[in-house]
């Protein structure tokens, strides 16, 4: 048995490098989408425009940004490593809490489910409703509008695998075959029925290219899955303990 | 179904592990706060910490202005 504090401490670590990787995954696949989507941004800053006003004065305040493109790519990793932090703790304390409902005597293949799990609800149902958008796609006035419902979606798709979750055990009396659809049915139904519900929100610009919007939409895709699944196998590693019991018995 | 007790990597549930839990679910949760949504309210350093995280944040799937 571990202490809660070492299970703790092993989320936190193994989110740090999964955070960093998926740092160096958006540096070199996203980077280059966010630099073309800003040049677009820039070339089109006094040609269209969401606010009515024409004035270049927001133009202007652009050429002066607080932090510049470099400091921005740098501070992607400082980005992804503390949000990779913030899921390892969480995901540490999913681990601690659920291990003793989920029906695996193996902690590795318990660590992977969790991450499975969390993939879907928090990344996959969230991306499928509201993919995310570069930079010169999105009204600043409706900023608030798309955080909430991005939060609303998150949270629905962890409903959702619970649903799935609860289905799935439900249906397994009637077989493994059962079992299986129960848990697509359950998953599937609770998303479909947010997105039913859910604003339709879009707001790319008819003239903002489509290739670089889904680029840039499977970068960031690409850069979760990635932290994803090395918090998945990480922690699933971490967490193992026939290294442990090897040492002890050579020992 | 339960699994075999010896393999369980766990605690045991207890009043002070869910307190404990749940101070960690906040303090991670004002973390994923600081690189998701901050605008210099909990920071405290401005518009600064927000802009240094732009691109983290949008290929994070965050939404973003």
């Amino acid at each position: 048995m571990r202490t809660f504090g070492s299970l703790l401490v092993r989320g936190l670590i193994v989110g740090l490098f999964a955070g960093l990787l998926a740092g160096t995954f958006a540096y070199v696949l996203g980077e280059p989408r966010v630099d073309a989507a800003i040049a677009i941004e820039e070339a089109g800053s006094h040609a269209h425009t969401h606010d009515h006003g024409d004035s270049t004065e927001p133009a202007a305040e652009e050429e002066e940004p607080l932090v510049s493109r470099d400091g921005q790519r740098a501070g992607l990793f400082l980005a992804t490593s503390l949000y990779g932090v913030a899921l390892g703790g969480l995901f540490a304390v999913a681990f601690t809490l659920l291990r003793r409902k989920l029906r695996t005597g193996n902690d590795a293949y318990a660590a992977l489910g969790l991450a499975a799990a969390g993939f879907v609800g928090i990344v996959l149902v969230p991306f499928l409703k509201y993919p995310p958008n570069p930079p010169a796609v999105g009204d600043p006035d409706t900023i608030t509008r798309r955080t909430v419902t991005y939060l609303l979606t998150l949270v629905i798709g962890l409903l959702a695998v619970w649903a799935g979750v609860a289905l799935s055990r439900w249906a397994a009396r009637y077989g493994e075959v059962a079992r299986l659809a129960g848990g697509v049915v359950g998953l599937v139904v609770t998303v479909v029925a947010a997105y039913l519900i859910l604003p339709r929100i879009n707001e790319v610009p008819e003239t903002f290219p489509a290739t670089l919007l889904w680029q840039f939409r499977f970068a960031s895709l690409g850069t979760q899955a990635t932290l994803w699944l090395l918090l998945g196998f990480g922690y699933a590693v971490a967490v193992d303990r026939r290294p442990i019991r090897s040492k002890v018995a050579a020992a | 179904m339960a699994a075999p007790a010896q393999s369980v990597a766990v605690p045991a549930l207890s009043p002070k592990l869910l307190a404990v839990a749940l101070l960690s679910v906040g303090v991670m949760l004002l973390l994923a706060y600081l690189v998701g949504f901050d605008q210099g309210a909990v920071s405290r350093s401005g518009m600064y910490l927000h802009e240094l995280m732009h691109d983290g944040r949008h290929l994070l799937g965050v939404p973003c202005h």
